[in-house]
């Protein structure tokens, strides 16, 4: 059976994503025996023009990782686009936005000034910001990509065939992904390729919570000593388990942390209302002080909630049905 | 210019707010015309996210009314609710979005006058405001607590 061609890129990330593929260890060999990467920036040296020589259509699939913040990433998304069969959503960022898009928070101008002009490190005395167009100091045209106001994920530029969240998605949920892949045994299109379940429901932790959960107040981790085998909410450690999609295998629990929510939204497009309601539902206060001080607690509910999914919720992303 | 007309939804429970609502209707007291009514079962019934929703769908202001405080039908639906809403608010102060935009009333099933009060009062609050518009992004950082 001849090889098929793939393709891995990269676009607002941190290179944990293409970590998780070459973690597949030994079993990358028998996917090597299936698939030629043609194009892999983080482990091969290929270049744009090596992509724009194929045909259309040629690629059977292209693995995009990583939020869309510059034109350059949505120019290479759409180049992929056109060269590839399929296009998986890889990881949190290119699903539903990952850590990036937390900058949607921040207008443009506030990172900017930050990155550039304020930060304690920064030596700037002329002020110069990255513009888009401008001259070498011999008066060479120069230019960069432009840096959109906000953070897209990957399905908001191009159409996406299937997603694979995760932060970084791990060994087992790649190797499976693959391999429904290759064997042509796919849900329909637009499928997530993960169960439509939430994490409490597999995780071990499920039997030491009580039927009636209560939470008088929210530690934070650095203050208190985890119990390793009690409902981390139980323990009053925020726990994103409850608005999060299961499939991981909970390695973070296991290694007694809680849930951060990178899977994204389970059975709902938001994940951070969805949690809200949670939280809500199990908190012990009743009256307006009490309530607050509870809520003192989550001192960044925006940040905490949508950690990995604010390109896809309602409020910190462009409405869809609105072009800019 | 014609004055700016905000589009409000208010989700009421079954048990006191929409009966607050009968009764505002009983007693001929109007209520302004931009409020649109969502019944509900109960104030714990409803999600942060249908309020989300209301506001992407082009709402200006949403209302969430229920019983008072120990009345609820279901014993604590609306302490559920006072929860979770207090911290919507302070989510939705991140994203830009100004928090008088959102409330959270207690209205019983006699209270037809303060039904007309609370309503009519929010309204006035969110064309004052002028339309809500959801940018993704923060255009201007917010300071409002």
């Amino acid at each position: 059976m001849p090889k098929v061609k793939a393709a891995i890129y990269w676009c607002s990330s941190c290179g944990g994503c293409d970590e998780s593929i070459v973690d597949l260890g030994e079993r990358i060999l028998a996917i090597r025996e299936l698939v030629d990467f043609v194009f892999w920036p983080c482990a091969m040296d290929p270049k744009t023009s090596d992509v724009e020589a194929l045909a259309d259509g040629e690629l059977a699939v292209s693995l995009i990782n990583g939020a869309i913040r510059t034109s350059e990433q949505e120019e290479m998304a759409k180049l992929l686009r056109r060269k590839s069969q399929l296009v998986v959503a890889f990881g949190s960022c290119a699903c539903s936005g990952g850590i990036p898009a937390l900058a949607n928070l921040k207008s443009r101008k506030a990172i900017f000034d930050r990155a550039y002009l304020d930060s304690p490190t920064n030596v700037n005395p002329e002020g110069t910001v990255p513009v888009p167009h401008s001259l070498t100091a011999d008066g060479y045209p120069m230019e960069l990509p432009v840096f959109y106001d906000t953070v897209y994920e990957l399905g908001d530029v191009i159409e996406v065939d299937y997603l694979l969240p995760g932060c970084p998605p791990n060994g087992d949920m790649v190797a499976t992904a693959l391999t429904a892949i290759l064997e042509g045994n796919l849900p329909p299109k637009g499928s997530i390729l993960l169960p439509d379940i939430a994490l409490c429901q597999s995780c071990a932790r499920n039997e030491t919570k009580p039927d009636q959960l209560t939470i008088q107040e929210f530690k934070r981790l650095i203050h208190v000593q985890a119990d390793p085998v009690q409902c981390f909410l139980n323990q009053g450690i925020l726990c994103m388990g409850p608005a999060t999609r299961d499939g991981c295998g909970t390695p973070c629990i296991q290694g007694n942390m809680p849930c951060t929510g990178c899977l994204g939204p389970v059975g709902s497009q938001d994940q951070g209302a969805r949690m809200v309601s949670a939280l809500g539902g199990i908190g012990e206060a009743v009256r307006e002080e009490d309530v607050a001080t509870l809520l003192d607690g989550i001192p960044d509910p925006a940040g905490t909630f949508y950690r990995y999914s604010m390109s896809s919720s309602f409020l910190g992303s462009h409405r869809k049905d609105v072009k800019p | 210019m014609a004055r700016f007309e905000p589009n409000i939804v208010a989700f009421v429970c079954n048990w006191c707010s929409y009966g607050g609502a009968d009764s505002a209707g009983g007693l001929k007291l109007s209520y302004p015309a931009n409020v649109r009514l969502v019944r509900v079962m109960c104030s714990g019934r409803v999600d942060p996210e249908h309020v989300v929703k209301a506001f992407r769908e082009g709402a200006d202001g949403v209302m969430v009314m229920g019983c008072h405080p120990g009345d609820c039908h279901y014993r604590n639906g609306n302490h559920k609710a006072l929860r979770r809403f207090r911290l919507f608010e302070r989510m939705i102060t991140q994203f830009g979005i100004d928090k008088r935009r959102f409330e959270l009333e207690w209205v019983a099933a006699g209270e037809g006058k303060r039904f007309q009060d609370v309503t009519t009062s929010m309204t006035e609050r969110v064309r004052e405001l002028g339309p809500l518009e959801i940018t993704g992004n923060v255009v201007e950082e917010t300071t409002h607590a």
